[in-house]
């Protein structure tokens, strides 16, 4: 019977008081944690899939639709630009790469995205079965779309105009699935790719007309352009120069998604703040209960100390009892924060949006557990020091 | 076993509650320490237990003066070399009777030892309690239980203070002859502080404080 197994023997005793200060101990960590967790997955998240993206191009408009259009595939783009620019951008020698998108219909509200095969190598897209495209017509499914949808290799679908679900369909245009991509982590995983060719043919229907064809070959647009800097020089004058000297637009992922961030943690910071006000809760609710604990008590500490117990035990007992009490709150807690990011992870999959895991643990998520366990000691903290410098005697001599 | 020398407590200075010029109990000797209600018979049980300290004199517990040792040595000697058996017996009540002997090993940092404590529950005719909590137990039980915690360790000293003031006529003359027995076949000092004039038949020495407090100069 050591001093663990009296201070459990207490928490026993009294199974409502437990439960309250679990409870409050188990929110407040859960409010954290959801918070910490969410940030942390929506970061990993954001930066996956803007991984060797130095620059976004499009056109004008708001900066952060273009990102969220380009590389999250969230947002409606800004507009489309001349593949003549894109040639251009392509030559300037501070580019390395540019990949075009071209973006406007979607399967099952997966978008359809037009492409070269650079952008499968953006997200070292391998395939779990078939190949990469080889002519108009023919598409790469993501994961995602190929567990969703239930097609594969060989099978055919229609592509339907708009980026959400529910467009006019394109009776016509028939697409083969030639390719089903290995899961990624990254947005690719939500994306159907097809050559660019495929977009335009569809848009453009079958042109018999040779002098029809060349007019409306010399204007063909592409929506977004992602361009790999050749040298990080770059990056302190092309995106002024595309900004000033073109209609276009230049955006940097890395910039806006940290800006994008920034807006998203005023909220996290509110929710945070809760929270900390929920443990502080606790900490007070403990803080009474240990107090009142004194009293009850002050016999059986006195007895404790006739035993042979030292002052320091005594208080060590108080703090393992708050602690005891801490970790089951902090462990409850955290189990509810990975409950809580389940939720929103299945509404989020559900929107198409960006994608978290939720029963993903990580080591440093037991720092969670800090505050918790702050507040515990904190509250056995006074508690604690006057248990220690009982007069036993005096107690005792106390007559009932 | 106890040795008390020129003893002086008050809690006020000027203001003497208890003197004592000398009190030797040897070991395998009982003492029945008498004296009405609020004569520092508790307060000496405590100043033998090292749990008050004396204005003025020594308190030796097997040749240790209890003065001569820190505060966590004193609280360490207490749990190895000394038994209580306090007024209201209090066990702790969140433990059964069983873990409230364990808890006075631990306490005493010595090796928990089930069978020993249960030899002890035994001895005192309650083994069969072992499992329950002290609120399962009639008062007479929690008596015996409280007489068993305090000689589990097989303290030199043993010290009681009012066994026997809660139990009726039959159960009083058996729990202090059982703590009369163990404390001789361990070969403990016993001191036994009470007003229960029940007792003066089964301890053959006493001894009565004086009940006044004295004037001492300041």
């Amino acid at each position: 019977m050591n001093l663990l197994q009296i201070a459990w023997s207490y928490v026993r005793a009294s199974p409502l008081r437990t439960l309250l200060n679990i409870v409050l101990i188990a929110l407040g960590t859960a409010t954290i944690g959801f918070v910490v967790i969410v940030n942390e997955q929506i970061g990993g998240s954001l930066n996956r899939d803007a991984q060797g993206i130095d620059l976004v191009v499009g056109a004008k408009g708001s900066a952060i639709s273009l990102i969220l259009a380009g590389v999250f595939h969230i947002d409606a783009p800004t507009g489309n630009v001349s593949l003549d620019s894109a040639r251009e951008l392509a030559a300037n020698p501070l580019v390395k790469k540019v990949i075009p998108l071209s973006l406007g219909d979607s399967f099952r509200g997966f978008r359809i995205v037009g492409t070269t095969p650079d952008y499968l190598g953006l997200y070292d897209g391998a395939f779990a079965t078939g190949r990469a495209w080889e002519d108009k017509m023919q598409a790469v499914l993501g994961a995602t779309v190929a567990a969703k949808a239930g097609i594969g290799v060989g099978d055919t679908f229609v592509g339907s105009h708009g980026l959400g679900a529910g467009g006019p369909i394109h009776a016509d245009s028939v697409y083969t699935v030639v390719g089903v991509l290995k899961p990624t982590g990254t947005v690719l995983d939500r994306l159907v790719t097809v050559n660019s060719e495929s977009v335009w043919f569809v848009h453009e229907g079958a042109l018999t007309d040779p002098e029809e064809k060349k007019v409306v070959e010399s204007e063909r647009e592409v929506t977004i352009l992602l361009l790999q800097y050749a040298t990080p020089m770059a990056a302190a004058t092309l995106p002024r120069k595309i900004n000033s000297g073109t209609n276009m637009q230049a955006a940097s992922p890395a910039l806006e998604s940290a800006r994008l961030f920034q807006m998203i943690g005023v909220g996290a910071d509110v929710i945070r703040a809760f929270g900390g006000v929920v443990l502080a809760t606790a900490a007070l609710s403990l803080f009474i209960a240990l107090y009142h604990a004194l009293n009850e008590r002050a016999y059986d500490i006195a007895v404790l100390r006739t035993l042979g117990a030292r002052p320091l035990s005594i208080a060590l007992l108080l703090f393992l009892e708050a602690l005891i009490l801490a970790l089951l709150g902090g462990l409850i807690g955290l189990m509810l924060a990975h409950a809580l990011v389940a939720v929103l992870a299945a509404w989020m999959d559900s929107e198409q949006s960006l994608r978290i895991q939720a029963w993903t643990f990580s080591a440093s998520e037991f720092l969670l557990l800090l505050p918790a366990l702050f507040a515990a000691m904190l509250a056995a903290a006074l508690p604690g020091w006057r248990a220690a410098r009982a007069n036993i005697s005096a107690v005792l001599s106390r007559r009932f | 076993m106890i040795r008390l020398e020129q003893l002086e407590f008050g809690y006020r200075r000027g203001e003497s509650l208890l003197r004592l010029d000398r009190f030797v109990v040897a070991g395998n000797d009982s003492v029945l320490l008498l004296g009405p209600s609020g004569c520092g018979k508790t307060t000496l049980l405590h100043l033998m237990a090292g749990l008050l300290a004396p204005r003025a004199g020594r308190v030796f517990v097997d040749g240790q003066d209890l003065a001569q040792l820190s505060a966590g040595a004193r609280d360490r000697f207490r749990g190895n070399r000394i038994g209580l058996v306090l007024q209201q017996f209090h066990l702790l009540p969140t433990l059964t009777a069983g873990q409230n002997l364990l808890v006075v090993q631990t306490m005493a940092r010595l090796p928990v030892d089930r069978s020993a404590a249960l030899a002890v529950l035994q001895t005192l005719g309650v083994s069969e309690c072992a499992n329950s909590y002290p609120h399962e137990l009639s008062v007479g039980q929690q008596q015996r239980v409280a007489i068993a915690r305090a000689l589990v360790n097989s303290p030199k000293v043993v010290l009681a203070d009012e066994p026997t003031s809660n139990l009726d006529d039959e159960s009083c003359a058996a729990v202090i002859d059982l703590l009369l027995g163990a404390a001789r076949k361990q070969g403990s000092a016993l001191v036994i502080a009470t007003h229960d004039s029940r007792l003066k038949s089964h301890v053959a020495r006493h001894q009565v404080l004086p009940c006044r407090a004295v004037q001492v100069p300041a």
